[in-house]
């Protein structure tokens, strides 16, 4: 990397400026600290406006009523409040397609980062990590788009036939698998969901994988233990922070993916237990809803935002703070 | 950590390292089998990146021409047509929120490495890497709340909306590039008699240009397939729009979202042509980015 500055004018040699110059520095100084602080103030100003505008919608309701009650039936008024606003169903909606998508990614993760960090050829590791990590360059619309006319209807729906005929009949257990069957469903957004957050998640992994020491592993194998071995109790265990934290970045993640769930989660406003249900997702139902409205449902949506932020900062704050403990993790912020 | 890899010792001496008993023949043949089930995985994960693309160039393809990039999209029921008011939307919005938040970022990445001292650049670090994570749509709301309920949906409104969504990206990638800046640079720069500014200016920041770019182009990919936050504050549009502000604007995104939830083929066509040409901008500005950095690293 070359760099030419301008070489110094000898002469005259002026060693003082003109009085205007005395300003740039302490103005430089001043625009580069406004900008620093400018994430903070859109930050603060995000959580503070939205909760300003979705109060009216709490009190109406109630904020325990509007988080618990499954009854939302969007009212018509362009002043004061005439529906009801209970968005249990699209909280229980996001929670279930998030741990679907969690419990389908991260194992997945796992073996991937195993694979590319401790099996693959040498040379083809890094192109192994760039496929993957393609997977989240891809739009949310477009990952919807596919998933609604190609993946839900081709591979999704007789996956989920499959399911409900061999699971269905456990006792308890097998409510999650009961029929009808959506074709768009709390499943489909899960499955899709998966494939979205496997990049963020096994970027992270595979980078904390890559810093287990050295001398561990050839300790390991050194004491005879074979490949399977060493991965399981030496770069798992030792990796298992950075793992948790991974598993938290890609649960945020999938709680605030809005497109790819509206246009796969089905987008009724009821919710059951069956993960073959077509509900609605927190993020999924502002977009679904929002563009026909009421101005009281807007403040409803609102709230819905509210809560949806609330819940998405508290995660990845937990998993910022447990990545960064084990030190930084570049890369990520672009994933 | 101690570790036992045998419960007990053979009962005789092996004759040679080649002989080994039942036990560690059985841990061998579940490593190999791990091995192979890894590998598997590796194909499962690589699996939905080819459909994707596949699905995507083979719809794609047949409804992409000439008229596409120079007609507005007709009534989801008829043939033909093109998306031009979204590919019109799509620059104009990324275009202004780059000019918004490519010198924010950038300033606020100067700030965190150059003049940032005690705690609070920790927190603004902390915040921008939180803030990466804020669900788009919410991004959408606040601009909504903020500014679209007294300005009206409009261009200005969506660029808003991508820049913020743009700003951390581009303030923890730009922090990276500039902290591989040798210090010496800095220190000989300081020796010529430069003031701090100039140094930052004249010095840090073309050195770091190849870098800063990289993290620029991949906060444009991302903007440039956001939808979202469009939806919220730009609402979309049947025609091309040039209006800087106060009239809904359209998005290449926003067309494909409608195309895709409506029940009409040749809609659904012209939405796979319009995802083959966004996953076309995107992957290539990635892939860009990509190559970019891994020569400068070099």
């Amino acid at each position: 990397m070359t760099t030419t500055t301008t070489p110094p004018d000898l002469d005259p040699p002026r060693l003082t400026a003109s009085g205007r110059q005395r300003f740039a520095d302490p103005l430089f100084r001043w625009l580069a600290i406004s900008a620093g602080m400018s994430v903070l103030v859109v930050l603060g100003l995000m959580i503070g406006m939205t909760t300003r505008d979705a109060l009216p919608v709490f009190d109406y309701q109630g904020f325990f009523s509007f988080l618990f009650s499954d009854e939302w039936r969007a009212g018509p008024s362009r002043s004061g409040f005439t529906g009801e606003y209970g968005a249990w169903s699209f909280i229980y909606g996001t929670i279930v397609t998030s741990a679907i998508a969690v419990s389908i990614a991260l194992p997945l993760a796992i073996a991937v980062s195993l694979y590319i960090t401790r099996v693959a050829p040498k040379r083809l590791r890094s192109t192994l990590s760039y496929t993957v990590e393609m997977l989240a360059a891809i739009p949310s619309v477009v990952y919807g788009l596919w998933g609604l006319l190609f993946f839900a209807p081709v591979f999704l729906r007789p996956a989920m036939e499959y399911l409900e005929s061999g699971l269905s009949w456990i006792p308890v257990f097998g409510r999650l698998f009961e029929g009808p069957i959506y074709t768009t469903s709390y499943f489909t957004a899960g499955v899709v969901l998966a494939i979205m957050i496997l990049p963020i998640i096994t970027a992270v992994t595979r980078e904390v994988m890559a810093q287990v020491p050295r001398d561990q592993i050839d300790a390991a194998y050194g004491m005879g233990a074979t490949d399977w071995e060493v991965m399981r109790r030496i770069i798992i265990r030792s990796s298992f922070p950075g793992i948790v934290g991974a598993t938290m970045l890609g649960l945020g993640r999938a709680l605030g993916e809005t497109m790819a769930v509206a246009m796969l989660v089905g987008g009724s406003q009821r919710w059951a237990m069956s993960l073959f249900f077509g509900g609605d997702g927190l993020a999924a139902h502002i977009a679904n809803t929002f563009q026909d409205a009421s101005p009281e449902t807007i403040t409803a949506l609102i709230g819905i935002g509210v809560v949806l932020f609330i819940l998405t900062v508290v995660v990845n704050v937990g998993a910022r703070l447990l990545v960064w403990r084990i030190g930084r993790v570049a890369g990520d912020a672009a994933l | 950590m101690t570790t036992t890899l045998s419960p007990s010792r053979p009962a005789t001496r092996p004759s040679s390292l080649r002989d080994i008993d039942a036990y560690t023949r059985r841990r061998r043949r579940r490593s190999q089998w791990v091995r192979w089930s890894l590998m598997i995985a590796m194909g499962i994960a690589i699996a939905p990146l080819a459909l994707i693309i596949l699905q995507v160039i083979v719809r794609g393809w047949p409804a992409l021409g000439w008229e596409f990039f120079t007609q507005a999209e007709p009534p989801h029921r008829r043939e033909g047509g093109g998306y031009l008011q979204g590919i019109v939307g799509t620059l104009y919005m990324v275009g202004i929120a780059s000019v918004l938040a490519v010198p924010l970022g950038i300033m606020g990445a100067v700030y965190l490495t150059e003049y940032g001292r005690g705690w609070l650049p920790k927190i603004v670090r902390f915040f921008s890497d939180v803030m990466t994570g804020v669900p788009s749509v919410f991004v959408g709301l606040f601009v909504y709340t903020a500014l679209v309920q007294q300005f009206r949906f409009g261009t200005i409104m969506g660029a808003i909306g991508l820049a913020i969504m743009m700003l951390p990206i581009i303030v923890r990638s730009s922090e990276e590039m500039l902290r591989l800046v040798p210090e010496d640079q800095r220190a000989a720069s300081a020796g010529l008699g430069a003031r701090k500014w100039q140094t930052i200016a004249k010095v840090v920041l073309p050195s770091a240009a190849p870098g800063l770019t990289t993290g620029a182009m991949l906060a444009v990919a991302r903007a440039a397939g956001e939808t979202a936050v469009l939806l919220l504050t730009a609402l979309g549009s049947l025609t091309v729009v040039t209006a800087f502000s106060g009239v809904a604007q359209s998005s290449m995104s926003l067309l494909i979202y409608r195309g895709a939830t409506q029940p009409f083929d040749p809609g659904k066509e012209r939405a796979w042509a319009g995802a083959l040409v966004l996953m076309g901008i995107v992957f290539l500005l990635t892939i860009a980015a990509r190559y970019i950095t891994a020569r400068s690293r070099r």
